[in-house]
Formats: C-alpha cells, sequence, structure tokens
C-alpha cells in the first residue's frame, strides 16, 4: 500500500524483553521500534531466536511472567471505530504496557488476534475445535449464528471436511489441520491486528496459498491489519507491504518489501537472501 | 534388494477414517526418501506407523528383514533406537518438567549408552552445538525456548541414539533459511559418516529436493506418484504434483512483474 494514515494502528517504541537474572539477562529483544499501519501487512523475518514471537506478545503484553520481563518501551494501540462515542479522545490510543488485566482482555480477542506459532500449544486439548472456535464467536461477536459462523470460518480456511473438523478434539487433527483451525479460530474474533506468528508452517503449498488469499482478502475487505513471522521469504514477497529484518533482538533493517529483498543493505538480511532455497536451480 | 525399510501395502485407520490407504514403499540404508503431499493426506500417521508408534489395521512393516509388528522386549527396544523420529510438533514431544539436557541424558541412559554421567553430559552439549544451541542452555526447559530452537532440540534427541532409520517429520519448518541450511547439511553430513537413512517429510520442496534421492508424493492416504528427486520436480506426471509444483511462492517471480 502506497497511502498510509497518518496515525499507525499500532506504534511500538524502544521495547525491550529480558529473561533470566536481572544482573546477566538475556537481552530476547533489545530496544526495538515498529509500526504497523491500518490495513497493512508488515512481515518480521529474522534468525530464529531473535526475539520475533517475543516482540509479538509484547503487544498484547502475552510475554511469560515473571520469566520474562518488559524492561522498557511503550506500545500504542490506536482506537479505532470499535471506540467511536469517546470523540477525539479515541485518537490519543493506549498505552497497552500500562493497561489493567481486565483492560488487556478486552484487548486481546477484541482488537488483536494471534495464530501462535505452535498450535498444539493453544488450542485446548479437551474442547473440540467446533466448541472453541464458538466460544470465541460468542464472546466477540452478539448476534451471529454461532453454528453457521464456526462452519463458514472452517470452510474459508480450507478445510475438506468442515463438520468433521468441528467435532473432532485437536489431537484427531493432522498438523496442518490444527493450524487452520487456530487461524479460523483467531478471525472469529474479527480482529483490527492480526498476529501471524509463522501460520502456515504445517500447509502444503497449495493451502498455504488459499490462506494467504484469504488473509489478503480481509485486509482489503475489512481493512484487517497483519503482522506476518514468517521464515518463508516467498511469502514474504508475495504479500507484505514493508517488513523488518531481526537479528539478535535487534531490528536491523526495514523498509517496503521489494527494496529489502531486491536490494538488501545489512549483512545479516543479505546473508538471509543467500540461503533461500530454490527448487530450480537457475539464476 | 538389500532395503533397510520395507512398507507394504500399510493401512492405518481411526475409527471410519482410513487415513493411510495401502501404502507401499522401501528406504535403503544411506537413502532419502522425500516425503510430500497435501495437509491431512496421511503422512505423518504414516511416518508413526513406520516407528511402530501407531497400529496398522493391514499391511506389513520390515525393518532389516524383521516384521516390526511382532517385534516385543529387548528386541522392540533395540528397534526403537534404531529408528527415531524428529515429531512435527516439537512442543507436544518434549516434557515440560524435564530440563531439555536431563531429557537427552535420560534417552541415552535409558539406552545404555553414553558411558558416566559425565559423558552422557558430554555428548548433550555436543550435540546441542551440533544443532547451533548454546551448551548453556541444556539447563533450561521447553518453553524457555523460541519455535525453531525447540524444533532443533528435537532433532537433536532423535540424532543422540545413533539410529539407521530418522522419520523426519518437517524438521525444519520453524527455522530461518540460514540455520535451515545449516541444519540440512549437518543432516547430510551424518548420512555420509553413518549411512543413516531419512524419510523427510515436507512442505518446502525446495528443501525436500535438496534432501532428498527420491521423492514420493501422497494424496488422499495413497502415494501418487514416486521417481527420482529430479523426475518429480522437473517432470511430474501426477495433477497434484503439477499443482503442488506451481502454487510454490517465489521471490524471483513475486518481482518479475
Ligand atoms: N521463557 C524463556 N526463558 C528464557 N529465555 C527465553 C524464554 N522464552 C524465550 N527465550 C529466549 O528469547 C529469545 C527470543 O525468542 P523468540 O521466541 O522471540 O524467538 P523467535 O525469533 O520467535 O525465534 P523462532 O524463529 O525460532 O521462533 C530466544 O533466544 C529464546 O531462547
Ligand atoms: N489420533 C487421530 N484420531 C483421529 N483421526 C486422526 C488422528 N490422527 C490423524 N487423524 C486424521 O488422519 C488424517 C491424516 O492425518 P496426518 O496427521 O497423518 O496427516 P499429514 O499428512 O501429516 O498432514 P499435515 O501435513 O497437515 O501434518 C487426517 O484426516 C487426520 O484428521
Ligand atoms: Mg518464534
Ligand atoms: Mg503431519
Amino acid at each position: 500500500m502506497t497511502t498510509q494514515p497518518e496515525q499507525p494502528l499500532v506504534d511500538v517504541q524502544s521495547l525491550s524483553v529480558h529473561f533470566g537474572s536481572v544482573a546477566e539477562p538475556v537481552r530476547a529483544v533489545d530496544g526495538v521500534d515498529f509500526q504497523i499501519f491500518s490495513g497493512e501487512i508488515v512481515a518480521l523475518v529474522g534468525e530464529s531466536g531473535s526475539g520475533k514471537s517475543i516482540s509479538a506478545l509484547a503487544l498484547a503484553k502475552l510475554v511469560p511472567e515473571p520469566a520474562g520481563r518488559i524492561v522498557g518501551g511503550s506500545v500504542r494501540f490506536q482506537s479505532l471505530e470499535k471506540q467511536k462515542g469517546a470523540g477525539s479522545a479515541c485518537f490519543q490510543g493506549l498505552e497497552v504496557l500500562k493497561l489493567k488485566s481486565s483492560e488487556l482482555r478486552k484487548l486481546r480477542g477484541a482488537r488483536i488476534a494471534y495464530i501462535f506459532q505452535e498450535p498444539a500449544t493453544s488450542l485446548n486439548p479437551v474442547f473440540t475445535i467446533g466448541w472453541q472456535i464458538g466460544e470465541a464467536i460468542r464472546l466477540h461477536r452478539k448476534g451471529v449464528h454461532v453454528k453457521q459462523e464456526v462452519e463458514k470460518l472452517l470452510t474459508s480456511v480450507g478445510l475438506p471436511d468442515p463438520a468433521r473438523a468441528a467435532q473432532a478434539y485437536p489431537h484427531e487433527l493432522s498438523g496442518g489441520m490444527q493450524q487452520r483451525a487456530m487461524i479460523a479460530m483467531a478471525l472469529a474474533c474479527n480482529p483490527d491486528l492480526l498476529v501471524a506468528d509463522e501460520p502456515t508452517t504445517a500447509l502444503d503449498v497449495t493451502v498455504q496459498k488459499q490462506i494467504l488469499d484469504l488473509l489478503v482478502e480481509l485486509r482489503k475487505t475489512r481493512g484487517l491489519s497483519i503482522l506476518l513471522i514468517t521464515h518463508n521469504l516467498g511469502i514474504v514477497a508475495n504479500v507484505a507491504d514493508r517488513v523488518y529484518v531481526m537479528n539478535n533482538g535487534k531490528i536491523v533493517e526495514s523498509g517496503d518489501t521489494r527494496t529489502v529483498l531486491l536490494t538488501p543493505q545489512h549483512d545479516y538480511t543479505k546473508k538471509l537472501l543467500k540461503a533461500v532455497p530454490r527448487l530450480h536451480k537457475t539464476a | 534388494m538389500n532395503n533397510l525399510l520395507t512398507v507394504e501395502k500399510v493401512r492405518v485407520c481411526y475409527g471410519e477414517l482410513e487415513a493411510v490407504r495401502g501404502v507401499s514403499l522401501s528406504l535403503a540404508a544411506g537413502e532419502t526418501l522425500g516425503l510430500v503431499g497435501e495437509s491431512g493426506c496421511g503422512k505423518s500417521s504414516l511416518g508413526r506407523a513406520i516407528l511402530a508408534l501407531e497400529r496398522i489395521a493391514s499391511g506389513k512393516i520390515e525393518f532389516n528383514g524383521t516384521v516390526v509388528s511382532s517385534l516385543k522386549g529387548a528386541a522392540l527396544k533395540q528397534f526403537r533406537r534404531q529408528a527415531q523420529m524428529v515429531f512435527q510438533d516439537p512442543f507436544g514431544s518434549l516434557n515440560p518438567r524435564l530440563s531439555v539436557g536431563a531429557a537427552i541424558e535420560e534417552v541415552l541412559f535409558v539406552h545404555g549408552i553414553g558411558g558416566s554421567r559425565a559423558a552422557r553430559r558430554e555428548r548433550a552439549a555436543a550435540l546441542f552445538e551440533d544443532v547451533g544451541l548454546e551448551p548453556d542452555w541444556l539447563s533450561r526447559y521447553p518453553h524457555e525456548f523460541s519455535g525453531g530452537q525447540r524444533q532443533r532440540i528435537g532433532i537433536a534427541r532423535a540424532l543422540s541414539l545413533e539410529p539407521k532409520l530418522l522419520v523426519a517429520d518437517e524438521p525444519v519448518s520453524a527455522l530461518d533459511v540460514s540455520v535451515q541450511a545449516d541444519i540440512i547439511q549437518l543432516l547430510k553430513r551424518i548420512q555420509r559418516d553413518r549411512g543413516l537413512a531419512y524419510l523427510f517429510v515436507g512442505h518446502d520442496l525446495a528443501v525436500v529436493r535438496e534432501m532428498s534421492n527420491r521423492i514420493a508424493v501422497m494424496y488422499k492416504g495413497e502415494i501418487v506418484e514416486t521417481g527420482t528427486t529430479d523426475q518429480v520436480c522437473d517432470n511430474p506426471q501426477h495433477a497434484y504434483t503439477q499443482k503442488l509444483l506451481s502454487a510454490v511462492p517465489d521471490i524471483d517471480k513475486a518481482f518479475a512483474q
């Protein structure tokens, strides 16, 4: 997207997250700045262990405590139509890191929804998929026919037999089916911002394409903003407007996708691009 | 034919659902067979069945000339040591209450290898280094790692027993391309040194191509195409394989317009 509104939907400044002892902390996120504008797809790429997931979790103050400590920075979340009546005050934005737990609960799900990196860790093993997605709808969207909506969502993420998936417990689904169930659950909340942490790693490329098309479509029709964490630079090239490159807790390079991928400046970005496995050895 | 693994007309069923529908394949020592296919087509079920982690409804699996389903006691334990799995879901396959170092040391201890406690610890540290993790982190618990770090722990653990067969279910899907390239080199080096055979399940066709001698394409519980890696990638026969190859997201193509 070429035109950006002045105010980002999310504005992260100097965010730092530490683990371990205070004396010798692991600086998982070390002074990170990034912005996501409304309707934008922003990719966060970088080395395994560089702090991508922890940065993403910090957006909704979900860093695992007390092991992890947000030691500095701010996360401002712009209030959009969902806070209408508030007049101009809505442009103040929310300082997420200062919210009380009741306010945080409202933010999570209703405004920010997550597709977590490992589906098995966030799907509840004792409830059926249909029940879990239904619960997200019941909590966040009044007046929707739950059962119908569940099937619609499961169909939209490309599950071939949505009725069976709805009745299944997570362990009865394949890795990629669990991943799609989680995507459906995140979309069920109808959020402003979708944080998608490696959302398609367990999917074959044809289903992957279907999911990416769906996300691009939702951005177009609903103005959904997406923070996309992925190791797949082919996906980044195809769907992201802008990209941030992380290494060792820091953002080392950022810019519009084309510029960063075609003319990388930082050594780490260059190394990354050189390592991309190619299906057909040309060039 | 001197196959390490022979799978004959294997079926895996979950109640009414027939997830694997009469699959046959073979694998020689030192060889890599890539297994690709639609999400939910039965790849993980087949992989688990090969390692006797899933009951087969019919068919036969032979490892080194012995029928796997007939193994019991010491012979089964021996098989478990020689045939290992890197699970698709790294978190679910690690014990949350054990430090990862203790988990690897325990596996070594159970199989009576690694000698003394100190030697086992040293071996765990070496494995950690092999997969690009800091040996200092062995005292950490699974939840204290990133997704890609956990995936590498799964690889280290599976390699710890020096198996002859490794079923690797999406083993590098959570790794950035640079670390991924290192792990692929590591797997290939170990294969050269020890004649290890891989059944390599993957969705990233470029990675599968890089790893495999042959590729089998699975669709709805059946293998619909097999061939050498070049045959399958450059001249796919089955419509599903063709569809798969054309859907790969590519950097060069994205910017070509
Ligand atoms: N609970 C924890 N205790 C200690 N260190 C942790 C904990 N959680 C994460 N870390 C460390 O923080 C760093 C950043 O982790 P993060 O999960 O953000 O990485 P990532 O960029 O998402 O990596 P990947 O691509 O492998 O998922 C890693 O080095 C990890 O080991
Ligand atoms: N424990 C189980 N109980 C019931 N059904 C199951 C079970 N495990 C797998 N299935 C079903 O068997 C089919 C094949 O699943 P499997 O996990 O083998 O697929 P896969 O090819 O590995 O897919 P993916 O690429 O998504 O990981 C799916 O329809 C799945 O829902
Ligand atoms: Mg991560
Ligand atoms: Mg699987």
